[in-house]
């Protein structure tokens, strides 16, 4: 009696065993099926003209996406430079002063809301704020938009990596006779380094490959980026165009910009990850 | 004395520049929902509550009711949650307690790595690949072993309801993945250790000492993903097949709140148009916001309950 | 460190620089830059094509974007473009109440096509009242009798025929819903005409590409698009019975006969429906494309600089709109289109067209 029982018992250990093992299998094989299809399909595009044409009208040969590429960098960067150096401040408010009190907790909790907000939303947020306002669409809110993504990622990981600094380097500091603002941009950044770069570049990957706050904000443009203040080219939005589109050099066009996009977050990622783990050793 | 006043007042101004910043994040959020009720306004007025039981969606008569789009919406979410929550599970567990060290590692990298993949990139992949071969080898094959259930009827076109809902699993199952693997880890080995030397299977420690213990985190995990497969855009716009109806096969399209949006909103030339569809976006937001208070809220109990329970 | 990272932070606000240089510089005076157009997307690849060639010749960007008939029309109403497009011409009345004026451009056809295996182009027969039966989800095998009835000899799969719709505000939708109002009272009961309709089954397509892409990727599809999507994307298109009883092909040629009897004289701001027109060889859904701009213009040099883009359509386009079987506008109606220009369009009191 006991050891059919046993032997029930253990087939079901084993039979659970072989899901699990099964089921990361088919997350690994997700992700490579992904990763090949796309350098399949995009390395075809990724010619001469690719990087240095504007898009030519379907049908004519000899364009690329130069004027989404810029604008797509242009964006994130502009972005980056409005969103880290809030959420890096915005972290050290949690991390150092709003351990306790109630803006503390409040913005923890909102930041978790504002991550958890679809994309599209915030888009349809700057649309009404910036868009409307302005009564034209432009690469401006569409960096604004990338940016209030960013926010309350950096401002998380600026957190938590701070409070990863032992308390004691923050008190021979203090001890020493050094102000708590220098303290913490001294001392508490410097050993926190990593972490900070890590999270500023997870959040860059991020955004980077962000269609839907683009779709209503910047929305995109087949000429060279000559000023943000219009519709601004960018390699997410022309994939939607392309991708949905039944000409087959848009397709392939598509494709193309979907790998490098693809590769640039993947780096990114994967730097940031490196970074970290270095540190942490 | 004056160098403490200046230490003062430069640590003040630091301490508000700083508060100001994290300031931003609340007042973010606060406007967004002011913003969108705001723009939203001239549909709420005309349509009322109605609006959110009317199925009817007709630019052309301006009569507008969210409930195809929530209907969408909730049904893909449905089956990626059906698909994601229980692999999510069993990969935690592979990664936590089955899979040696060496190979939890690189394993537990990939599934982050999928993380990563923009959303478009998923929804290429849904409309190129992945929808033929439903539309070619995996909804004949449904239909004819299920075809007597409402659920498998209907033309195979490879995009639909179903195709968006498996690309949805795949998107939020690295997310859910990661939290359960954290609450796993976060289990006290005690317990664990205890069960084994009893003689439990890896199973059993699982299924009575792990996932009772940890199941705050789950069910907060699994709000964690509901949340972001709700929102998610362009993987579902790509597949789900963009038709303002409330079917009951799988195979048939429809529309998310997510895809409607981003389908139509460039194009809505009329004002009381563009309201509606700041009005789907409300709700859509309002969803998002309940998920995640009722992830963090289980998440903390977790947290409670790890620190309180030893 | 601390100067590695302000270096990176340097170059940034350098780039940034550059380009926020471009904010100072946009719409000042002086000649036109760039014309911002949007809508219709059944002229889309002809309009594309004569931008790109007049952009070489003569350097002026000309920003078309395809929305839909329905996205033209609002955003040239509220001014956000410089013109707007639409395959649903504006009545007078409606005209004038938004200052604008409205013009022909280009004629081409609607044309419905299929995605069957073993069905090539020009092959179907399809009448009117079997499309519209189609459409009502009346007929839903592609083996019906229906079409097995009209195309005795074709061997036709045992297949579920999917429907493809325009999904978005839709010129191409209000020609072929016109023409299927027409021809069925079923469906002018039921589902009626317009460039958004509740349609009673399918899928939804954005723009006429939209409806290209679906007609590629589903096996046993219907749908309908402007002829040069068709023609460009090789989807098999179908024949279909005119008002003489007799099975056309779309061609420029059956185009140009169903658009030989159209009174543009007539027309009050140039409003003229071209479905079922009369005639053995003409298609039965053809339609003009449009344009709309607004009567009283705020710059005069972008005003005469969007003008001369027209004018050179119409007086130089012809063989890029016959290679892809549009049919460009007799020069009869061009002169009127000038005329009305001349009329109609001012920039500070005076008018723009000489």
């Amino acid at each position: 009696m006991i050891r059919r029982q046993a032997r029930g018992r253990r087939a079901l250990d084993l039979v659970v065993k072989g899901a699990s093992i099964l089921a990361a299998l088919i997350g690994i094989a997700a992700l490579v099926w992904i990763l090949a299809v796309v350098l399949q399909r995009g390395a075809a595009a990724l010619s001469g003209t690719f990087f240095t044409e504007l898009p030519t009208p379907p049908g004519v040969p000899g364009g690329g996406l130069r004027n989404a590429i810029l604008g797509t960098i242009y964006m994130t960067a502009l972005a980056a430079l409005i969103g880290i150096p809030t959420g890096i401040l915005a972290g050290v408010y949690l991390a150092e002063h709003g351990q306790h009190s109630i803006l503390g907790a409040a913005v923890r909790f909102a930041s978790n809301v504002l991550m958890g907000v679809p994309s599209i939303i915030i888009g349809l947020f700057v649309y009404g704020l910036v868009v409307v306002r302005t009564g034209h669409f432009s690469g401006f809110a569409g960096t604004i938009a990338l940016a209030i993504i960013m926010l309350p990622v950096v401002a998380r990981t600026t957190e938590d990596m701070l409070l990863l600094v032992p308390s004691s380097l923050r008190e021979s500091a203090l001890a020493l006779g050094a102000p708590r603002w220098r303290v913490t941009t001294s001392v508490v950044f410097r050993a926190a380094k990593a972490g900070l770069i890590t999270g500023t570049l997870l959040a860059l990957a991020r955004v980077s490959g962000e269609t839907a706050p683009l779709l209503f904000t910047a929305l995109n443009s087949p000429f060279a980026v000559e000023s943000l203040n219009e519709p601004t080219a960018n390699l997410t939005v022309t994939i939607f165009n392309y991708a949905m589109s039944p000409y087959e050099d848009w397709q392939r066009m598509a494709w193309g910009a979907a790998l490098l996009i693809t590769m640039a977050v993947l780096a990114v990622t994967i730097l940031a990850r490196a970074i970290l783990k270095e540190a942490k050793r | 004395m004056k160098l403490g006043a200046a230490r003062r007042s430069g640590d003040l101004a630091f301490r508000l520049v700083t508060a100001v910043c994290a300031a931003v994040i609340l007042m973010l959020v606060l406007g967004i929902g002011i913003e969108l009720l705001r723009l939203a306004f001239p549909a709420i007025r005309r349509y009322g509550l109605h609006f959110a039981w009317s199925s009817t969606w007709d630019p052309a008569r301006l009569e507008f009711g969210a409930l195809s789009s929530i209907f969408g919406t909730l049904v893909s979410t449905a089956i990626a949650m059906v698909i994601a929550v229980p692999l999510s599970l069993v990969i935690a567990l592979f990664l936590v307690e089955l899979a040696p060290r060496r190979l939890a590692r690189p394993v537990g990298y990939a599934i982050e790595l999928l993380a990563a993949i923009p959303s478009i990139i998923y929804g290429m992949w849904g409309l190129f690949v992945l929808a033929p071969i439903m539309s070619r080898y995996v909804q004949p094959a449904l239909g004819k072993a299920f075809g007597w259930l409402p659920l498998f009827t209907g033309p195979p076109m490879g995009i639909g309801m179903l195709t968006a809902g498996i690309i949805l699993a795949l998107m939020i199952l690295p997310f859910i993945t990661a939290v359960m693997r954290d609450v796993f880890a976060m289990v006290p080995p005690v317990l664990k250790e205890s069960a084994y030397g009893m003689g439990a299977t890896t199973w059993e420690v699982t299924r009575q000492v792990t996932i009772p213990y940890g199941m705050n985190g789950l069910v907060g995990a699994s709000f964690l993903g509901l949340g972001r497969a709700v929102g998610e855009t362009m993987a579902v716009t790509f597949v789900i097949g963009n038709r303002h109806a409330i079917e009951a096969s799988l195979f048939s399209p429809g529309n998310s709140i997510a895809s409607t949006l981003a389908n139509e909103f460039t194009e809505a030339s009329e004002p009381l148009y563009q309201s509606a569809l700041v009005g789907l976006g409300l709700a859509l937001f309002g969803i998002t916001v309940m998920a995640q208070v009722a992830a963090q809220l289980w998440l903390v109990r977790l947290r409670r309950r790890l620190k309180v329970g030893r | 460190m601390c100067f590695g990272k302000l270096g990176i932070f340097g170059a940034a606000l350098a780039v940034l620089a550059g380009v926020a240089q471009g904010v100072g510089c946009k719409g000042s005076g002086g000649s036109a830059r760039r014309i911002n157009g949007a809508g219709a997307s059944f002229p889309y690849p002809l309009y594309s094509q004569w931008a790109h060639a007049y952009q070489k010749k003569h350097g002026l960007q000309i920003n078309y974007q395809s929305i839909g008939s329905g996205g033209g029309i609002a955003q040239i109403k509220a001014g956000t473009v410089d013109f707007g497009a639409s395959d649903e011409p504006l009545k007078l009345s409606e005209l004038e109440a938004a200052g604008l004026t409205q013009f022909p451009l280009v004629m081409g056809g609607v044309v419905p096509v299929v995605n069957v295996p073993g069905i090539k182009a020009g092959q179907l027969k399809l009448s009117p009242e079997l499309l519209a039966d189609i459409y009502l989800g009346k007929v839903t095998r592609w083996d019906a009798q229906p079409i097995k009835q009209l195309n005795p000899g074709m061997s036709l799969p045992d297949k579920a025929i999917t429907v493809v719709y325009r999904a978005d505000g839709s010129g191409t939708t209000w020609i072929f819903t016109s023409y299927l109002s027409k021809i069925s009272s079923a469906w002018k009961e039921k589902v009626g005409s317009g460039k958004a309709v509740k349609w009673p089954v399918g899928v939804g397509g954005k723009g006429n590409e939209g409806v290209a892409a679906y007609m590629g990727r589903l096996d046993g599809a219907i749908g309908y698009v402007e002829f040069a999507y068709a023609l460009k994307n090789n989807i098999a298109h179908a024949r279909l019975r005119n008002s003489a009883g007799r099975y056309v092909q779309p061609t420029i040629e059956s185009f140009q006969a169903a658009a030989v009897n159209a009174d543009w004289k007539a027309a009050p701001g140039f409003y003229l429906v071209l479905i079922d027109q009369p005639g053995n060889d003409s298609w039965p859904i053809t339609g003009a494309s449009f344009i709309l701009v607004h009567r009283n213009q705020k710059d005069v040099a972008k005003a005469k600089a969007m003008l001369r883009f027209f004018d050179w359509c119409f007086a130089r386009g012809q063989k890029q709109a016959e290679a892809l079987h549009y049919v460009p506008m007799p020069d009869a109606v061009a002169d009127l289109v000038r005329e009305t220009w001349r009329r109609e369009i001012t920039a500070g009191g005076k008018p723009v067209w000489k």
